[in-house]
């Protein structure tokens, strides 16, 4: 009879740790920080219909780096919890802590369980009516949860970009000024990048029922100085 | 609450009501009715294309039977940014199909990441209407008009159903409910195809007030409420509903021009 080898349980969460760090670290990274007027998300991202930032509700987006499919089966899932829950009770009772625990269960469980880890991180933003109700939430490839204040970065070299961006971070800045410092810090040394390279979406605090909001072409032009 | 993932073969992709049957909040599941109730209706909704768009409009008036149960509700409403719905029918099911129309057009945007086309709007509808037969078999008809901007034909476009989801697209004007005759014939003598959207706007309020002055079951302005009737239009800057202070001073010319007449 054949044994089954021994994996420790270290190593076992340790080679998945790693195959996971590895997907998303291949990607390009993505910046979410906050503004006067709300919460801005900035991506390197080549392509202008594959989208790594999208809505989710009224005040909340959503931002996934790593593997395309596995974060964009989220993201649905994450619209679809979110309507179902608008439609049975009320609009106000939508909000991003619940749709992040309910990512952290799934992630954590696919994370001990199933064949292979999911390769993504993800960011649920959300808005409220004044500047301190606003939340930035990161949520990592096995389920952890963190809760951000003022920025997060996600995916490719991030920690690189993480440095950049705390020197050019500014407090309630303008979203112009808030996108330049997203765009810096994103850019990298050696990386110079245009607006055709990006993608970008706010959460805006602007009375309207719906805050998110693509800024793309002419206008995301208008913001490089 | 556990999030909905389903597998490959069997994902409800963009439909909202696939997806509430499939958690079971299906809103559709037949009713069966034993006794008549008396259930609040809602009267006359009129729509009608002029130039740049399309101008729709509905009195605010619900009745049981011969009670006014309600003086201020809102049978036209937004849809989403270029169209909107228009109701008559019993209430309950109506609002509740409003409602579920409205998420459907906006499920559909987040999940497939653009606007359904408004004849793809207008298709949703009838689905909707059509899954509602069974309740109108039993006396909760519902029959809408849908209206909006086309940005493919780049005009408006708007839509009557009958009970049976059968979708008919309209080249001009459309009235629905108890005072539709009446309002149908002041749009029939007064509309022209070149009409600016505010002619249309007093055309819609004139067909408004001549459906109240002859039928029971429609609402006139109330002045002494400030309850008026919605009339909103939609061109290609998106949705725009009349204020009260423009409702007050149009009914205030109709007023003047009937009472000289």
């Amino acid at each position: 009879m054949n044994m089954p080898y021994y994996v420790p349980p270290e190593q076992f969460m340790k080679d998945r740790a790693d195959y996971a760090r590895k997907g998303i670290a291949r990607g390009r990274a993505l910046v979410a920080l906050q503004y006067l007027d709300g919460i801005a998300l900035v991506s390197e991202n080549p392509s202008a219909t594959l989208h790594k930032i999208s809505e989710i509700y009224d005040r909340i987006a959503f931002a996934g780096v790593g593997k395309y499919n596995e974060f964009d089966q989220l993201r649905v899932a994450g619209v679809r919890a979110a309507d179902i829950k608008g439609y049975q009770f009320s609009r106000q009772d939508v909000d991003a802590r619940s749709l992040v625990n309910q990512y952290a269960q799934i992630l954590s469980q696919v994370f001990s369980e199933a064949p292979k880890p999911m390769e993504v991180e993800l960011i649920v933003a959300e808005t409220g009516l004044e500047k301190q109700q606003d939340r930035l939430f990161h949520v990592m490839y096995d389920g952890t949860v963190l809760d951000e204040h003022n920025f997060s970065v996600l995916g490719g070299d991030a920690d690189a970009v993480t440095e950049r961006l705390k020197s050019a971070f500014v407090v309630d800045a303008t979203l112009k000024v808030a996108i330049n410092s997203a765009v810096k810090a994103l850019s990298g040394p050696d990386n110079k990048l245009e607006y055709s390279d990006l993608e970008v979406a706010v959460l805006e605090r602007n009375g309207k029922r719906r805050c998110f909001r693509r800024i793309d072409g002419d206008e995301l032009n208008a913001m490089f100085s | 609450m556990s999030m909905p993932i389903f597998s490959a073969g069997s994902d409800p992709g963009a439909n909202f009501s696939e997806l509430l049957r499939r958690v079971g909040l299906s809103p559709f599941d037949s009713v069966s009715l034993d006794n008549e109730l008396v259930i609040p209706h809602a009267t006359t909704c009129v729509a009608m294309k002029c130039n740049g768009g399309v101008v729709m409009a509905g009195d605010r008036r619900a009745t049981s039977g011969n009670l006014i149960s309600h003086r201020s509700m809102e049978k036209v409403v937004q849809a989403d940014e270029f169209s909107g719905v228009a109701i008559a029918g019993a209430a309950g099911p109506a609002m509740e199909m409003i409602k579920l129309f409205q998420l459907q057009l906006e499920h559909y945007e987040k999940v497939e990441g653009q606007t359904l086309s408004l004849e793809g709007k207008a298709n949703q509808l009838s689905t909707f209407v059509r899954s509602n037969l069974p309740a109108a078999m039993q006396g909760l008809v519902v029959v809408p008009i849908f209206a909006g901007f086309d940005f493919f034909s780049e005009n408006g476009r708007l839509w009557d159903y009958d009970v049976t989801g059968g979708r008919y697209e309209e080249k001009d004007f459309v009235a629905t409910g108890s005072g539709m005759l009446h309002a149908a014939t002041v749009m029939r003598v007064s509309w022209r195809r070149e009409l600016s959207v505010d002619e249309a706007i007093k055309l819609c309020a004139r067909a408004l007030w001549e459906a109240s002055d002859a039928d029971s079951a429609t609402g006139g302005p109330d002045v002494l409420r400030g309850i008026y009737p919605v009339i909103a239009s939609i061109t290609a800057n998106g949705w725009s509903a009349v204020n009260d202070q423009q409702l007050t001073k149009i009914y205030q010319e109709i007023a003047t021009e009937v009472g000289a007449r």
